[in-house]
C-alpha cells in the first residue's frame, strides 16, 4: 500500500495528471463548438426537423450506393448506416439530438482508438522509463523491497489513473459541451444489438437502452480497451530505457491500428493485431467491423491476451534485469 | 589489531561478471568489518562502479558470493539490502519533489521509519534549513547530502558511496570527510570508492586496490603506501651543484621525468630548479651530509606519497615478477 501511494504522488506531482485534464479542458470545446456548428447548420437547413434531416441522409447514401467509384467496402458500410437510419426513423427516434449526453457518447465512441490511448499513454509511457532516464530507478531498486513489488505497485497506480482519465473524459466531455446543449437526454432510447450478416442488419436483436445505460456499456469498453492500452505501454516503458523512444513506439502502433482499420480488411489475420481491435464501441452501435469475422468477444479476447503478455513480459523482464545505466 | 575482531559486514567472494561477452569483472574479494571506513580505489574503468552495482543487487553477478550481515544479496534481497544505505553513482533523487518529500518517499519503503527519523537524519546531514525546497533548486553539494540522508534513513550497517566528494568544493570535500569519519565513529561500516589516492588515504583504514577487474591488494592503506614512497623533492641552492652531487650518489637515483611520478598538486607548487630522486629513508640522512660538506644549501627535502599510477606500476610489476 505504502508503494502504490508512493507512485500515485509521483505521478501527481509530476503533474501528468494535470497535462491530461488540460488537454481535455482544451480539446472538448473545439469539439464541441464543431458539433454546434454542424447543428445550427441543419437548423437552418431542415427548419429543425430532424426527419426531414434523417431522410435526406438517407437518400444521399442510397444515391452514392449506385455510383460505380464507390470502392465495395464503402457500400456495404453505407448499406449497413441506412438500414439503421431507416430503424431509427421507423421508430421515431433521432439519432442524433444534439443535447450534452448524446455529445458525449459520440465523442468517446470516436476516441476510443486514438485519443483516450494517447492521454493513458502521457502516464504510462514514462510511469518505468522515466525513472531510468533520470537514475531514480537505482535508489528505488536499492530500497529493500522486491523487485515484483516495486513493479506491481507501479501498475497499480497505473490502473487507478487510467481510471481516472476515462472517468474525466466523461464528465469533462459532459459538462462542458452541456453549456453548449444543456444537460438532459439521458433517458432517449439508443438502439444497440444490430446483428450484421454479410450486408445485411439483422433487426430481431435490436432493443432500445435507455442512453444512461448506453454510456455505462460504452464506459466499460472504452475503460477496458484503456487498461490493456495501458498495459502495452506500460511494458514498452519497461523494455525501452528512454521515454521518447516508449512514446513514439506506442503512437506508432496506435496510429498503425487506425490506418489498418482503414485499408486492411483483405487481410484478414490482422485482425489478431490488438490495434485493429480498439474500436470496441463500433459493435455497441452496430457498425461493420474493420475486418470480416470480428465480433465484441473475438475484440475483448484479442485485447486481454495482448494485455496478459505485456504483464507477463513486464514483469518477467523487469525483475532479471542488470540495472546498468 | 582490534578491528579484526569487529563482525564482518560485508563478505565479497570470489564474484566475477560477465556481460554481453566481456568479462568486466574478473575476481573480487574482499571484507569490510563493523566501524571501519574501507576504501575502493582504482581508476575510471576499472569495474568500482559495476562492482558497487552487485554489492546492492542492481546487477546479479555471473558468479560468487555477496554476503552482507550474512544474507546473500542476490537472493535474500529484502533481508540483506535493509542493512544497506547506498548512493550509487550520483545522488539522483525526484527533482520535482521537496528534499523532505523524497526522504518520505523513500521512508515508506521499509517499515519502522517514523517524521521523526526523518527529522534525525535531516539533522544528520545539516540539510534542515532547506528540506521543504525543490531538489531542482539544490547544488550538488546538497543532493550529496541529501543522497546520504537517504541512505541513512533505514539506521543500515553498511553505507556505500560511490566517489561521494566527486563535484564537491574543497570545504564541501573537507566536510564530507569529516562526516563520513563522524558515522564510522558510530560503528557504521563505510565503503567508499575513489579514483584518488589521496582522498583513500585520507579517508580510509584499510583498502582494495582494483585495476581492469581485478582486485591487485587489500590492506592498510599506510602499509601499501609506506612501501612505495621511494621519491623525494630536493630544493638545492645552488640547484646545478646539487645535483651533480646527488647524481654521484650510488643509492640515488634522479627522476628526468617528475611530471610523470608527481601529482599535479605537487608539480604545480613546485620550483623550477627542484630535482626528483629515487632514495630510500634510509639513505636520505647520508645524501644530505654529503650535499652540505660539499658547500650546498639544502632547503628543503620532501618525500612523496606515490601516485596512483605509480603503485598500479609497481603491483603489476610484481605480480609479473610472481
Amino acid at each position: 500500500m505504502p508503494l502504490i501511494k508512493n507512485e500515485c504522488i509521483k505521478i501527481i506531482k509530476r503533474k501528468r495528471f494535470y497535462v491530461v485534464l488540460l488537454v481535455l479542458l482544451a480539446l472538448v470545446p473545439m469539439f464541441t463548438y464543431a458539433q454546434m456548428k454542424s447543428a445550427e447548420r441543419s437548423q437552418e437547413k431542415f427548419n429543425s426537423d430532424w426527419r426531414l434531416e434523417l431522410q435526406q441522409r438517407i437518400t444521399d447514401n442510397e444515391n452514392s450506393l449506385s455510383s460505380d467509384r464507390v470502392p465495395d467496402e464503402w457500400k456495404r458500410y453505407r448499406l449497413i448506416f441506412i438500414q439503421q437510419m431507416q430503424y431509427y426513423l421507423q421508430h421515431d427516434v433521432n439519432p442524433n439530438q444534439p443535447n450534452g449526453v448524446t455529445f458525449t457518447r459520440e465523442f468517446l465512441n470516436n476516441a476510443i482508438s486514438l485519443f483516450i490511448p494517447l492521454l493513458i499513454m502521457a502516464i504510462a509511457s514514462d510511469i518505468v522509463s522515466g525513472e531510468r532516464t533520470t537514475g531514480t530507478i537505482k535508489m528505488l531498486l536499492t530500497r529493500p523491497v522486491k523487485r515484483w513489488k516495486v513493479l506491481l505497485s507501479k501498475l497499480i497506480a497505473l490502473i487507478m489513473f487510467t481510471s481516472l482519465i476515462v472517468l474525466s473524459t466523461y464528465i469533462i466531455a459532459y459538462l462542458i459541451s452541456g453549456l453548449a446543449f444543456g444537460y438532459k437526454g439521458f433517458d432517449i432510447p439508443v438502439f444497440t444489438g444490430f446483428q450484421i450478416v454479410g450486408s445485411e442488419v439483422d433487426m430481431s436483436g435490436v432493443h432500445a437502452v435507455p442512453q444512461w445505460k448506453y454510456l455505462l456499456m460504452q464506459g466499460g469498453l472504452v475503460w477496458f480497451v484503456g487498461i490493456c492500452i495501458g498495459m502495452l505501454a506500460f511494458m514498452v516503458s519497461v523494455l525501452v530505457r528512454s521515454t521518447a523512444a516508449s512514446i513514439v513506439i506506442m503512437m506508432a502502433a496506435l496510429i498503425a491500428g487506425n490506418i489498418l482499420t482503414n485499408m486492411a480488411s483483405a487481410w484478414s489475420s490482422a485482425k489478431y493485431l490488438f490495434m485493429v481491435n480498439l474500436n470496441l464501441t463500433n459493435y455497441l452501435a452496430g457498425n461493420l467491423p474493420p475486418i470480416e469475422g470480428m465480433t465484441l468477444n473475438f475484440s475483448l479476447i484479442v485485447l486481454a491476451l495482448w494485455a496478459a503478455c505485456a504483464v507477463i513480459v513486464s514483469f518477467s523482464v523487469f525483475t532479471r534485469r542488470d540495472i546498468l545505466n | 589489531m582490534n578491528e579484526q575482531a569487529q563482525e564482518i559486514v560485508l563478505s565479497v567472494q570470489h564474484v566475477k561478471k560477465k556481460i554481453g561477452r566481456k568479462w568486466i569483472i574478473h575476481d573480487v574479494s574482499f571484507d569490510v568489518r563493523a566501524g571501519e571506513i574501507f576504501g575502493f580505489l582504482g581508476p575510471n574503468g576499472a569495474g568500482k562502479t559495476t562492482t558497487i552495482r552487485m554489492l546492492v543487487d542492481l546487477i546479479k553477478p555471473s558468479s560468487g558470493m555477496i554476503r552482507v550481515c550474512g544474507y546473500d544479496v542476490n537472493r535474500q534481497q529484502e533481508q540483506a539490502l535493509r542493512y544497506i544505505g547506498s548512493i550509487v553513482e550520483n545522488p539522483e533523487m525526484y527533482s520535482y519533489m521537496t528534499g523532505w518529500e523524497n526522504l518520505e518517499h523513500f521512508a515508506r519503503m521499509q517499515p519502522g521509519i517514523d517524521q521523526h527519523r526523518i527529522e534525525e537524519v535531516v539533522n544528520t546531514v545539516r540539510l534542515d534549513r532547506r528540506i521543504h525546497d525543490k531538489v531542482s533548486t539544490y547544488s550538488l553539494g546538497m543532493r550529496q547530502r541529501l543522497g546520504i540522508a537517504q541512505a541513512l534513513l533505514g539506521r543500515p550497517k553498511l553505507l556505500i558511496l560511490d566517489e561521494p566528494t566527486n563535484g564537491l568544493d574543497p570545504k564541501g570535500i573537507k566536510e564530507m570527510r569529516q562526516f563520513i569519519h563522524q558515522l564510522a565513529a558510530e560503528g557504521l561500516a563505510v565503503f567508499v570508492s575513489s579514483h584518488l589516492l589521496s582522498e583513500i588515504q585520507l579517508l580510509c583504514s584499510r583498502v582494495a586496490i582494483i585495476s581492469s577487474g581485478r582486485v591487485l591488494a587489500v590492506g592498510e592503506v599506510d602499509e601499501l603506501i609506506a612501501g612505495n614512497s621511494d621519491h623525494v623533492i630536493w630544493d638545492l641552492n645552488p640547484a646545478v651543484q646539487g645535483k651533480r652531487i646527488l647524481q654521484k650518489l650510488d643509492y640515488c637515483e634522479i627522476v628526468n621525468h617528475p611530471e610523470e611520478v608527481l601529482d599535479d598538486n605537487l608539480l604545480a607548487g613546485m620550483s623550477p630548479e627542484a630535482v626528483v630522486t629515487r632514495i630510500s629513508s634510509d639513505n636520505t640522512s647520508r645524501a644530505v651530509e654529503r650535499l652540505v660538506s660539499g658547500g650546498v644549501q639544502v632547503r628543503e627535502v620532501h618525500r612523496i606519497n606515490p601516485t596512483l599510477e605509480q603503485l598500479f606500476l609497481q603491483m603489476t610489476e610484481g605480480e609479473s615478477i610472481e
